[in-house]
């Protein structure tokens, strides 16, 4: 396909590119900023919540292996809801952005 | 022509290999079986390199395999690119002999890569083309960000480089025995080859290779040493607390406070945060260089231009982090398994940061150092952590000479005039001269300390490269002016702070300890337990400023200690103990009794053999650092208290972006804003695959 010129400032401007934008960016925010907290309560509880961490649950497992645990399965959680909702959503979003993208001026 | 190149290429790494084992973890008789599979796997990669070279002609194909790998086989990449030995061994290891802290530590490795997928992997996708120089030239002016993302690039390359080569060559000595610099020279010769010949395409086969042998080892590993307790999570920690090894290991490492503690208290111990990382906020800063960093690394960044669009970069993240993830929960199994089969204290005999934790956990798990079984484990496992070294130095290498070809010959130097052909000559030139550079550095840094730039290359690509990228993707009014003052601030910051830090070495602190070796210590009087103490304010807990009070942690009460020897004079008593032994073993007709008698000598022996060792390394210390009081940087202890710099350098590379883009105004990067932000967001014009 031939590069031809688009108008960027207009595609910008353009509703469904405002609504794409708009959705992502929240959502993208949200996850990120989660996942950042939920990382760094790992090193903080280790070391000013030690007494928590040292709880025993189930046998030998203490609170702090469960925690270290979840720590894996929040970020595949996270990584599989992001995709979902990409592959659904914002893919068709961009699909129909691009189909249009000539038209529009 | 080629194939003769590769195949003598391969013929000399692995022949010089043959001819200068040494000592190593592998019994003599058995190396016969670790050069066989050596050799299995090098016949393999280099057959791949042979076949990829016949299809890497044009730029695209050296850079980026064409754009035609598969989101799946990315993501087995990313893997294999992303989990070097230290991570596949030095977590092990960690976990071996300081249990949760140990995983603890891995976790942030995975973490990076949320980073990864959610702001980064896509839109770099979409609007570059081979290296960050592209991604941040878009809409930046092209030669001046060209410019300092290559220089970051090869910065953070050299050091993860280095940290590779030294710790690659280090880590087959110990194993198979086979000299450093034959190590370093053969790890270097094969990785040109795949790289000079093959490009991206063999760079990503012998990663994909590497990973699934890895994650095939390590599986098999975790079902021998996990299957004995049914897998049951509880059933294999309670194995843990309860074994004496362990117990042992964690008394040694608390000391004095372990005296009051029962076993079953000690074992638990184990499970517990606090017995490796100390520092809680250098913990928060190594985290942050990682969460940030991995993101901001060029061999990772590079990976998602191979793929044909946006939606496999998106796939290949979702698949390295279900690989590395798995991994890393795999590793609590590997070190703990090695913790209670084969002891702590044998696998820190063998290398005190406990990297053959794995492999001596393999070579027990097939019957030991005697059996045949054993050492084709070991064998198999140390030819997976030589597969590992060569594919992460692939790839940095080829990630610095894209930065150097690409960016700077091409992009800088000929103004984005160069003809094909050229194009593809300086991408070989450049992976030679940075290989040469990367064998010569290896072999250049032999015995130093390495650690440390491993974190350090994190560091600056977090506080660098990551500000200039992001903003440049998400900022309307970011600009040249922001990201070059960022990307210099950044990264002078990162590698200013680790110069000052406790990383470097103090001369008075090695010549104090050397003496203590060598003269012994006074006996010391009991001491009453003293409470923690805080550092006077936030500041003296990075900074060793006049009229701080440094932060102390909580110590337990120790009794009185008598006088330690030094070292001749302890090496006297044990041979006069070895002498005395041997005199009463010639009296001694019990079989029983012999037999103790025995194993007292070999005791004492290993003994003075560790305290010659020990007496040889203060010696020598003593020597090099004579008449020394500072460090290359002229101080006599650390100025900066972490010994991770993000979390001043990060912030900083971020503000410097912000303040300098707002300062001054550039046309082009305001003018670029719109069509970068459409195109990253939906992948109109992005660089296409090339058909086949």
């Amino acid at each position: 396909m031939a590069k031809a010129e688009m108008n960027w400032a207009a595609i910008d401007a353009d509703p469904r590119f405002q609504a794409l934008h708009r959705k992502k960016t929240t959502f993208l925010w949200g996850l990120m900023i989660f996942s950042v907290i939920y990382y760094f309560l790992l090193p903080i509880g280790a070391a000013y919540y030690q007494d928590l961490f040292k709880i025993k649950v189930w046998g030998p497992v203490n609170v702090g292996i469960l925690f270290a645990l979840s720590e894996f399965v929040v970020a595949w959680t996270i990584a599989g809801v992001y995709a979902k909702r990409a592959n659904k959503e914002f893919d068709a979003m961009a699909a129909e952005i691009i189909n249009d993208a000539h038209n529009i001026k | 022509m080629n194939l003769k190149l590769i195949g003598g290429a391969a013929a000399l790494a692995l022949a010089s290999s043959l001819a200068y084992a040494g000592a190593g973890a592998v019994a003599e008789e058995f190396k016969w079986m670790t050069f066989a599979v050596f050799g299995a796997i090098i016949a393999v990669t280099m057959y791949i390199t042979y076949w990829a070279a016949r299809q890497t002609h044009t730029t695209s194909e050296f850079y980026a395999a064409g754009r035609s790998v598969t989101g799946v086989q990315n993501g087995w990449a990313i893997a294999g690119d992303y989990l070097s030995a230290a991570s596949f061994l030095g977590i092990a290891g960690l976990i071996s002999l300081y249990g949760y802290d140990g995983f603890m530590y891995s976790v942030g490795w995975l973490v990076a890569y949320i980073t990864v997928l959610l702001v980064i992997a896509e839109p770099c996708r979409n609007i570059g083309k081979y290296t960050l120089g592209d991604v941040l030239a878009f809409r930046n002016q092209p030669k001046a960000s060209k410019t300092v993302a290559a220089l970051s690039t090869i910065t953070v390359s050299t050091f993860y480089l280095t940290a590779q080569m030294v710790g690659g060559g280090v880590l087959i000595k110990t194993l198979i025995g086979i000299d450093y610099h034959v190590s370093v020279i053969g790890v270097g010769v094969l990785m040109l080859a795949y790289v000079v010949f093959g490009g991206m395409k063999a760079t990503t086969w012998v990663q994909i290779i590497k990973a699934v042998l890895l994650v095939t080892a390590s599986i098999l590993l975790v079902l021998f040493t996990w299957g004995q307790y049914g897998f049951s999570l509880p059933g294999f920690l309670t194995a843990v607390v309860g074994d004496a090894k362990v117990q042992a290991q964690v008394a040694k490492v608390l000391g004095d406070a372990a005296l009051n503690m029962t076993p079953e208290e000690l074992g638990q111990r184990f499970l517990e945060p606090g017995l490796f990382l100390k520092n809680p906020i250098d913990q928060i800063s190594l985290g942050m260089a990682l969460v940030l960093g991995t993101a901001g690394m060029p061999h990772i960044l590079m990976r998602f231009f191979t793929v044909p669009t946006a939606q496999d970069a998106r796939k290949s993240v979702i698949w390295a982090m279900a690989i590395i993830g798995g991994f890393y929960v795999l590793t609590l199994f590997l070190g703990m398994g090695a913790a209670i089969n084969v002891g702590s204290a044998n696998i820190a005999a063998l290398d005190k940061g406990g990297n053959m934790a794995g492999p001596l956990l393999a070579q027990f798990i097939g019957g030991g150092p005697q059996s045949m079984l054993g050492n084709l484990f070991l064998a198999f496992v140390a030819a997976v952590a030589f597969a590992t070294i060569v594919a992460v130095v692939a790839g940095l290498v080829l990630a610095a000479a894209s930065a150097m070809a690409h960016d700077l010959y091409v992009g800088v130097v000929k103004g984005d005039h160069a003809s094909p052909q050229e194009q593809v000559i300086a991408a070989r030139v450049s992976s030679i001269i940075v290989g040469i550079l990367a064998i010569y550095v290896g072999i250049a840094a032999e015995g130093q300390n390495v650690a440390h730039l491993v974190a350090l290359a994190f560091a600056v690509a977090a506080s660098s490269n990551l500000p200039a990228v992001f903003l440049t993707l998400y900022w309307k009014k970011c600009n040249t002016y922001g990201i070059v003052a960022g990307m210099i601030v950044g990264s002078i910051t990162a590698i200013g702070l680790v110069m000052v830090s406790p990383n470097m070495t103090y001369p008075t602190t090695v010549i104090k300890d050397a003496k203590k070796v060598l003269e012994g210590e006074p006996a010391q009087p009991a001491k009453e337990a003293k409470p923690a103490v805080a550092a006077s304010s936030f500041m003296c807990e990075l900074f060793a400023l006049q009229g701080c009070v440094k932060s102390e942690p909580a110590k337990a009460a120790s009794p009185e200690k008598p006088a330690k020897p030094g070292a001749a004079e302890k090496l006297a008593k044990l041979g006069e103990k070895v002498a005395g032994l041997e005199a009463s073993k010639a009296t001694l007709t019990d079989p029983a009794a012999l037999k103790k008698a025995e194993e007292d000598i070999a005791k004492a022996k290993k003994d003075i053999a560790a305290t010659e060792k020990a007496k040889a390394k203060a010696e020598g210390d003593l020597k090099k650092f004579e008449g020394q009081t500072t460090s290359m940087m002229g101080l006599e202890k650390p100025w900066f208290l972490l010994k991770n710099p993000g979390l001043i350098s990060i912030p900083l590379g971020f503000l410097c972006v912000i303040v300098f883009s707002l300062l001054f105004r550039d046309k082009r990067s305001d003018e670029m804003w719109d069509e970068l932000y459409v195109r990253q967001n939906t992948g109109i014009h992005a660089e296409g695959a090339t058909a086949h």
